[in-house]
């Protein structure tokens, strides 16, 4: 039996835009989204939330190939969006930080007239406070906020620090765990790694 | 233009797909109770769920003149989306023109049993379908042959030699 999505696709829809925008607006923050939501496993909910808000038919969408064909029917069947070829060619990326890790590089980073061409990777982790904690810096910013996703490859400060270097290039990382979710925004800056 | 000349489509197409078009396109223009008897009489316990809630929209419809102008855009029309799955799997889809919410999940449902049952929909919903609309066409092709008028021109004196 296939599973079911938004019960009113255009009110839950634009709920979680909304929170999403928000998490977007304030990097670090953790906001709620997708409860709702009943996805396939390992699918999480904030996930499916975001991805089925934010894909359709015009964006390339990536999926790990760690996710079972039924995240990828799902995901297709209630979005509308295609599968892209190529993680540099995708819109949206959908990956398993426990089981595929996290290459920034393999991912579009738009052009220098087309920034927005780049991919807006979900990245689903296991905890978004268990882990080591980031302080960061930015707009959105206005005294401090922190990042503990767990888990993170153990180069992920400099990756993210060369694709700071990019900008206005450079990819958007969405952390996901059940129904909640964190932004990374590409203007986001991490000032340092405490402990 | 009728609807069965828009329906078609230049992707190449197989017997199944063109086979599909037929029966999506007749359920497309059934009227309730033409779906709702046979269903709830042959099928009555079909189990369909919906696998997206049914909505309606607007399509913008394409019109050309002639046949060979530029296409463009005619204006939108109010159509009514459903989508169904049996217990069994198969998955129908239904969009109607117009509103009718119930309407529309009954077209899916019967174009999901016509993936498992095709033999059966075909004579219990299709079939009635079809005859209905063959004699909408004829009654409307009579009416119009009834005030048909056929143009000619005389030869006229001073054009003789």
């Amino acid at each position: 039996m296939s599973a079911v999505a938004f019960a009113d696709p255009t009110f839950e829809s634009q709920a979680a835009f909304r929170r999403i925008m928000r998490a977007m607006s304030a990097p670090g923050a953790i906001v709620e989204c997708g409860e709702a939501l009943a996805p396939p496993p390992p699918l999480a909910r904030a996930a499916a939330a975001a991805l089925l808000t934010l894909a359709d038919f015009e964006t390339p969408l990536w999926i790990a190939p760690s996710f079972p064909d039924a995240i990828g029917d799902y995901l297709a069947f209630h979005s509308g969006a295609p599968r892209a070829a190529a993680p540099d060619k995708a819109a949206f990326a959908l990956v398993d930080l426990s089981a595929d890790g996290l290459d920034l590089a393999r991912f579009a980073l738009g052009t220098a007239e087309y920034p927005d061409r780049s991919t807006t990777i979900v990245a689903q982790a296991s905890s978004l406070a268990a882990g080591r904690r980031l302080r960061l810096s930015g707009p959105g910013i206005k005294d401090q906020a922190a990042l503990a996703v767990s888990p993170l490859p153990a180069d992920f400060h400099a990756q993210w620090a060369a694709n700071r270097a990019a900008f206005p290039r450079g990819v958007d990382l969405i952390f996901v765990a059940d129904a909640h979710l964190v932004a990374l925004p590409r203007s986001t800056a991490i000032i340092e790694g405490a402990g | 233009m009728s609807a069965n000349d828009a329906a078609s489509s230049p992707q190449s197409e197989t017997p199944e797909v063109a086979a599909r078009r037929r029966a999506m396109a007749l359920l497309a223009r059934a009227r309730r109770e033409e779906l709702a008897e046979p269903i709830a009489k042959r099928w009555p316990d079909h189990g369909a769920r919906d696998l997206k809630p049914i909505e309606s929209g607007l399509v913008m419809l394409r019109g050309r003149i002639g046949g060979d102008g530029a296409p463009f855009n005619l204006g939108e029309a109010t159509v009514t989306r459903a989508v169904v799955e049996l217990p069994t799997g198969e998955r129908g889809f239904a969009h109607i023109l117009g509103r009718d919410a119930p309407t529309a999940r009954l077209a899916a449902i019967a174009d999901a049993l016509w993936r498992r049952d095709a033999g059966d929909v075909e004579t219990l919903v299709l079939a009635p379908i079809a005859e209905r609309l063959a004699g909408e066409a004829a009654r409307t092709r009579a009416e119009t042959a009834a005030t048909r008028v056929d143009f000619f021109t005389l030869v006229r004196g001073e054009d003789a030699a």
